[in-house]
């Protein structure tokens, strides 16, 4: 056995955050059993101090950057950005839960140690530097999130939300796999560094095919999983039939973390390819942003709506992925920070106002809501108009961001259809508002459910820290940019 | 009827093919198949096909980590299947059918 088989205490530490996830979600499952009923609201402390010290090791890990078990996994600026992203969006979505599966009557227990299993997923998809380990974080993540899709078992919306999540995922996995044997096949390593090298040093002309062949089957994988355009279809049905918080919780973490590995294979691995890839993610990026917005502008219903909205904004992450400059990573990096506080504050309404049994899911439902519930009212107001890309909010630095680096990479066209589908974008959003504001309480109105403590917190502290780095970006750019160091 | 010319020791790109035929066999059972089950079944024909692939390229490449990979999309299948077959019994528990044309509740 050689020396190196053991991983070395310093490998445990940049292992650590994953590492206490882990645990604590086998031991919720453990409490989850044999716990007297009365005593359960205890566990989501539980969890919530797990993902809290999760946090703090993934700050210290970067303390000490480097690879860890033979280069499976690398701890560099851009895994510790995300890691600290995925279980921030994982805090925000417990808090977020609880008072909704009160109301709903579940039990909550098994939901938060499913909640750490997907950011454990998650957390390996950032870290990964091999494509293997990619494959085998995406799945943890994906098969813990299908579930929490079907939460309530027994609402149809619930199964049949997870069913759609899991067909199609598994699916696109399926590609996914395949463009990795056939990279295996053709470069004979899964190491992300070696393919490049591998990429770089030969003649490539020859197996031109292959290659391409594989990096398609692999962005159909990713495009699939970040649900960009013509791989979308799933997304609107699995966001509206998913129990309110899930929805804000897989439109935010696991998507950020797809985003991640998506930008860390094609920026690193595929590299020495990167002008046969860049015009199918320009036009996939272009045809994500057209197909949300579009489709967006006819929704009645609001969590339909986000789930076109979502797409459209994976839409303008893709330009960012376009350009594979350091100005786009780091472009990209911000948006989806903003991006997941926005998401989850607006979620955080929409929890609270669907009512039990999510009764009241249409637009018209939220008429004069300004007057029933000003606080809600107030910061689902800064939610949409950071979502629109209004100057003092986060979505407008992220927009910004994100254009600018496209300008820079000379991706002219789609800066301009960009700019113009955010354009678009701003009807929709502003429709929620009118409604919101202008238009008298009808009578199917009558669900005020006072909101909770935490769901309070979700609410402010996401709309604080949306207009935070919407005022002062360059809090956020700074970070990203010290941040937006790729381990070779 | 004279025996097939199979050759002893069939070229990996034998293998390759094959792989490829039932990756689009799953695919194709994906997109028209109208039962759940036999939809669950293709994707893991696409995984196993999958795995096809990784042994040829193992044993074309000598190195042991293709079976290696195998081992853990065998693992990963398993555990989708748990949770699939899962996820498929409350479908059928709350809608009393397993055709996928009829799950379409959610629109707008």
């Amino acid at each position: 056995m050689p020396a190196s088989f053991m991983p070395s205490a310093q490998e445990m530490m940049r292992f650590l955050p994953e590492t206490l996830l882990t645990l604590a979600g086998v031991f919720l499952m453990v409490l989850e059993a044999i716990m007297a009923p009365e005593n359960k609201g205890r566990l989501k402390a539980f969890a919530l101090f797990a993902l809290a010290a999760a946090l703090a090791a993934a700050v210290i890990a970067y303390n000490d950057p480097g690879p860890a078990f033979n280069r499976l996994l690398i701890i560099d600026g851009f895994a510790t950005f995300f890691r600290v992203l995925v279980i921030g969006v994982a805090i925000l979505a417990v808090l977020g839960s609880s008072q909704y599966l009160a109301r709903e009557g579940a039990n909550p227990g098994e939901y938060w140690a499913l909640v750490l299993f997907s950011v454990v997923g998650q957390s390996l998809m950032v870290t990964s530097n091999e494509l293997i380990m990619i494959f085998i974080g995406l799945e943890i993540s994906s098969i813990a999130s299908y579930v929490l899709a079907g939460y309530l078992r027994d609402d149809a919306r619930n199964s049949e939300s997870a069913l759609k999540y899991f067909l199609l995922g598994s699916f696109a996995t399926g590609f996914l796999l395949y463009g990795v044997a056939w990279i295996y096949g053709l470069t004979g390593t899964t190491d992300l560094s070696q393919i490049r090298a591998d990429l770089a040093n030969r003649d490539i002309s020859n197996s031109m095919m292959m290659i391409g062949a594989a990096c398609a089957l692999m962005f159909v994988g990713f495009a699939f999983k970040v649900s960009a355009a013509p791989f979308q279809v799933w997304a609107p049905d699995v966001y509206q039939g998913a129990p309110s918080p899930v929805a804000a919780f897989l439109s935010s973490g696991p998507k950020a973390a797809a985003f991640a590995m998506f930008l860390r294979v094609f920026v690193t691995a595929f590299e020495p390819v990167a002008d046969r890839w860049e015009p199918i993610v320009w036009a996939s990026a272009l045809v994500t942003m057209i197909v949300g917005n579009f489709a967006a502008l006819r929704q009645t219903n609001v969590k339909r709506l986000m789930a076109y909205s979502s797409i459209a904004h994976a839409g303008y992450v893709m330009v960012a992925v376009a350009t594979h400059s350091k100005l786009g990573i780091e472009a990209a990096m911000f948006y989806l920070a903003a991006y997941a506080l926005t998401n989850l504050g607006a979620f955080a309404v929409i929890t609270c106002l669907v009512g039990k049994g999510e009764r009241f899911v249409e637009i018209k439902d939220l008429a004069g809501l300004g007057a029933r519930q000003p606080l809600s009212a107030a910061m689902l107001t800064i939610f949409l108009l950071s979502l629109i890309g209004v100057p003092l909010t986060g979505g407008f630095f992220g927009k910004f961001y994100i254009f600018k680096a496209a300008l820079d990479a000379r991706l002219i066209w789609l800066t301009v259809l960009g700019l113009l589908n955010s354009a678009v974008a701003a009807y929709y959003y502003l429709r929620i508002l009118v409604v919101m504001y202008m238009e008298e309480p009808g009578d199917t109105v009558e669900n005020t459910q006072e909101m909770g403590g935490a769901l309070k917190f979700v609410l402010v502290g996401s709309a604080v820290a949306t207009l935070v780095i919407g005022t002062f970006p360059s809090l956020l750019l700074d970070v990203a940019s010290r941040y937006a160091v790729l381990g070779r | 009827m004279p025996p097939l010319p199979i050759p002893e020791h069939p070229p990996v790109a034998w293998y390759l093919i094959l792989s490829a035929i039932l990756f689009g066999l799953g695919v194709a059972g994906f997109l028209f198949r109208r039962n759940i089950i036999t939809v669950f079944m293709s994707i893991e024909l696409m995984l196993n096909a999958v795995n096809l692939s990784f042994i040829a390229f193992s044993y074309q490449l000598k190195q042991v980590s293709g079976h290696i990979f195998t081992f853990f999309v065998m693992v990963v299948a398993a555990a989708e299947a748990a949770v699939g077959l899962a996820i498929i019994l409350t479908i059928y528990k709350n809608k009393s059918t397993l055709e996928v044309d009829e799950i379409n509740s959610l629109n707008n």
